[in-house]
């Protein structure tokens, strides 16, 4: 997971005067402290090289045996003889939904927090906060429960639309009949679901845009439009990348929202609209409870994946936000 | 950021999560569709009889005969005191796993032990192996919601091409013949399944690959969905909800589920004289003319889905219990008796019913009340 923190460490020099303060053996609360984050850390590592080691032990079995390219097959059928499966469709359809939910989300987390922090009345600042802080304590499955039975009927008409008007660009172009348990829906709902924490976090950030900064960019003559995109964007957009890979990271692992929501099928298809397409996660979730043991491992296998994936993720993620050091916090 | 605004931040949150957390926990109480348990099953409790029984007793398995379970257990518990039975429904692949690994006493599953997994019981099994000793038997009920028709008759080969997505419309001839008198409007038919894999999609494809090779040539031994038209939604739950919220929608669950959402069932043209419906009743009739596979003391059941009895449901799904012949293990075998004892007794088979189930028809019954008492 990327940190969400909004300040950078402090520069090595200073640094390095603060660690000589806290090695006088006399602190001792500071001994004990860094101790503890020491440890924090190292115990972090350790569950983190566990879990990595569990699933590759448990996925080599069941890929040794696998019949199929794990990588490019399109098919799941690890009881079958000989076993086959591949984690393609899964891949795709993971990466498309979280595609989809945050070009949705993003922008409107950006909005959401500007106008908290920058345009509302303090009077509804403070609720609006909290109506969103809220948002993210809605367990998923009420998510996807919501999602079946409200937003899937209510989003026929759209996908309706989407088809007539937008079916020349192939992605909106719907083949046939069916309901909208699609990959569109489910990138709508992960956006919702995710927009929480990336608007909590960009909101943060932009609270603690140097007044001086907007000050001296009104005094300059500046409009607030003018002022919020010279100072306050300038400013928190290694937060907002930071906030929007948090929230990546959400969508990429949500388990049940997406399987009540999606009609899943082993069909790798560009068309937004059609039931189909699958997640690593919701997958999982789907045939978990019946498979035998060699399923599990087959399905250990592909969360391995998912595993790596997200460890990419992040990493590009902090990649971005260090080559985009000069903006942050610690040079305020 | 102001110190009392984080902390009433926090309080909201923290409101939040109480209100969420017990919704939740809610939901999963609510799961249980069975709850009106009459006066008359807490008097037949009496005739249980409890002999040695004693301590906990653990199980898992197939979520088909949740339902039935729960009732039994009630029963059960109520009848003798000190008793505990806990069944996990967790799936019969995951309870067969986790019997093989002589974590429970008995498993519950939606389909016999294949051979590689009775090799597998006999470690735990010492001197035995595993068993099924069928329990619990109950429709698949085909459910439809087409606005202006309640009356609906399809046979074999016409549902294997509805799932097949091979007939796309309602008023396509093959079901207007089946359908003399019925008003078919012109509209798609949007077939739903389930996107979990599941002992029902197994014994649904296990009927449609028997009763209509011709035209179901997928492979029937799968428990996810194997053809590649359609619509898929979770649970059975789900494909209730969803044939129920659309128009032109079929799809299929055990009855409970249709007679709980008030969803029309399909009545099966089996070849029989009159169309069958989906009820227990006629769901028991064709276990009847099932014949026993296995050998020894093991019951597993050759379903025969080409029945033409009268009156015979042949879409049905047979949970069995699956225990050592020898070798349980000491501290539990004799609750696992009396609790089997109960659930094949004449008292245990005739709550089923009331929870969407079938009864054991008598021959079978016989067969396992004979081997129960013989586990060792």
């Amino acid at each position: 997971m990327a940190t969400a923190t909004t300040h950078t460490p402090p520069p090595p020099g200073r640094n390095d005067t603060a660690r000589a303060k806290a090695s006088a053996p006399s602190q001792a609360g500071d001994r004990i402290f860094s101790g503890l984050s020491r440890g924090s850390g190292i115990t972090l590592l350790v569950i983190m090289a566990a879990i990595a080691v569990f699933l590759t032990y448990r996925a080599i079995l069941a890929i040794a045996d696998n019949e199929g390219n794990f990588l490019t097959t399109s098919e799941w059928n690890p009881a079958g003889d000989p076993p086959v499966f591949g984690i393609a469709v899964l891949a795709f359809g993971t990466i498309v939904s979280s595609i989809i939910a945050m070009a949705i989300a993003v922008p409107v987390a950006i909005g959401i927090a500007l106008f908290i922090s920058h345009y509302a009345p303090r009077r509804l600042a403070a609720p609006l906060a909290y109506v969103v802080d809220l948002l993210a304590a809605v367990p998923s499955i009420i998510y996807g429960l919501w999602g079946a039975i409200f937003l899937v009927p209510y989003l026929d008409g759209l996908n309706k639309w989407l088809d007539q008007y937008m079916g020349w660009t192939y992605i909106f172009d719907k083949s046939g009949e069916g309901v909208a348990r699609n990959m569109f829906t489910v990138g709508i709902l992960l956006a919702i679901m995710i927009l929480p924490i990336i608007t909590n976090v960009t909101r943060e950030v932009f609270l603690q845009v140097p007044r001086m900064h907007e000050e001296a960019a009104l005094a300059l003559g500046a409009t607030r439009w003018e002022t919020i995109r010279m100072s306050v964007l300038p400013f928190g957009r290694s937060g907002i990348i930071s906030a929007s890979m948090l929230g990546l990271g959400r969508a990429l692992g949500e388990t049940m929202a997406v399987a009540v929501v999606l009609s899943p099928s082993f069909i790798i298809s560009g068309r937004l609209l059609d039931p189909g397409g699958g997640t690593f996660a919701q997958n999982i979730a789907a045939k978990f409870n019946e498979a035998n043991e060699y399923g599990r491992d087959a399905l250990i296998a592909s969360g391995l994946v998912l595993f790596f994936i997200t460890l990419l993720v992040n990493g590009a993620a902090r990649w971005i936000i260090g080559r985009r050091k000069e903006y942050s916090g610690a040079n305020a | 950021m102001k110190l009392h605004r984080k902390t009433g931040l926090r309080a909201t949150a923290l409101g939040a999560l109480v209100v969420s957390g017990a919704l939740v926990l809610t939901a999963c109480g609510s799961d249980d569709n069975a709850s009106p348990a009459g006066e008359k099953k807490t008097a037949s409790a009496s005739n249980v009889k409890c002999d040695d029984a004693k301590g906990q007793l653990l199980a898992a398995g197939s979520t088909a005969q949740k339902n039935a379970m729960d009732l039994w257990v009630k029963n059960f518990q109520a009848a003798c005191a000190g008793v505990e039975v806990n069944y996990q429904a967790i799936g019969s692949g995951g309870g067969i796993t986790k019997f093989n690994q002589g974590q429970v006493a008995f498993a519950g599953s939606d389909s016999a032990l294949k051979e590689e997994e009775v090799a597998e019981s006999q470690k735990i099994c010492k001197g035995g192996k595993g068993i099924n000793l069928p329990m619990v038997g109950g429709p698949v009920a085909i459910g439809y919601k087409l606005d202006g028709v309640d009356d609906l008759v399809l046979d074999a080969p016409t549902l294997a091409k509805i799932f097949d997505s091979k007939i796309t419309k309602w008023n396509d001839p093959a079901i207007a013949k089946l359908n003399p008198g019925a008003k078919l409007p012109d509209t798609a038919i949007q077939a739903f399944h389930r996107s979990d894999e599941s002992g029902t999609t197994q014994n649904l494809g296990k009927y449609l690959s028997e009763a209509a090779p011709a035209d179901w040539k997928h492979d029937p031994k799968t428990k996810s969905w194997p053809a590649p038209g359609g619509q898929a939604a979770n649970g059975s739950s789900g494909v209730a909800a969803a044939v129920k919220d659309t128009n032109g929608a079929i799809g299929y669950f055990e009855l409970s589920y249709a007679t709980a959402s008030n969803i029309s069932t399909v009545k099966l043209n089996t070849g029989a004289a009159q169309p069958v419906e989906a009820t227990t009743e006629n769901a028991s009739k064709a276990i009847a003319a099932a014949k026993i596979k296995g050998t020894g003391n093991d019951l597993a059941l050759s379903l025969d889905y080409k029945t033409k009895a009268e009156g015979a449901y042949p879409i049905i799904l047979v949970t069995y219990e699956i225990a050592c012949d020898k070798g349980n293990k000491a501290e539990t075998l004799p609750t696992l008796k009396a609790f089997l004892n109960y659930t094949v007794s004449e008292e245990g088979q005739k709550v089923l019913s009331d929870a969407g189930y079938a009864p054991l028809p008598a021959e079978i019954a016989t067969k396992v009340r004979e081997i129960v008492p013989t586990l060792s």
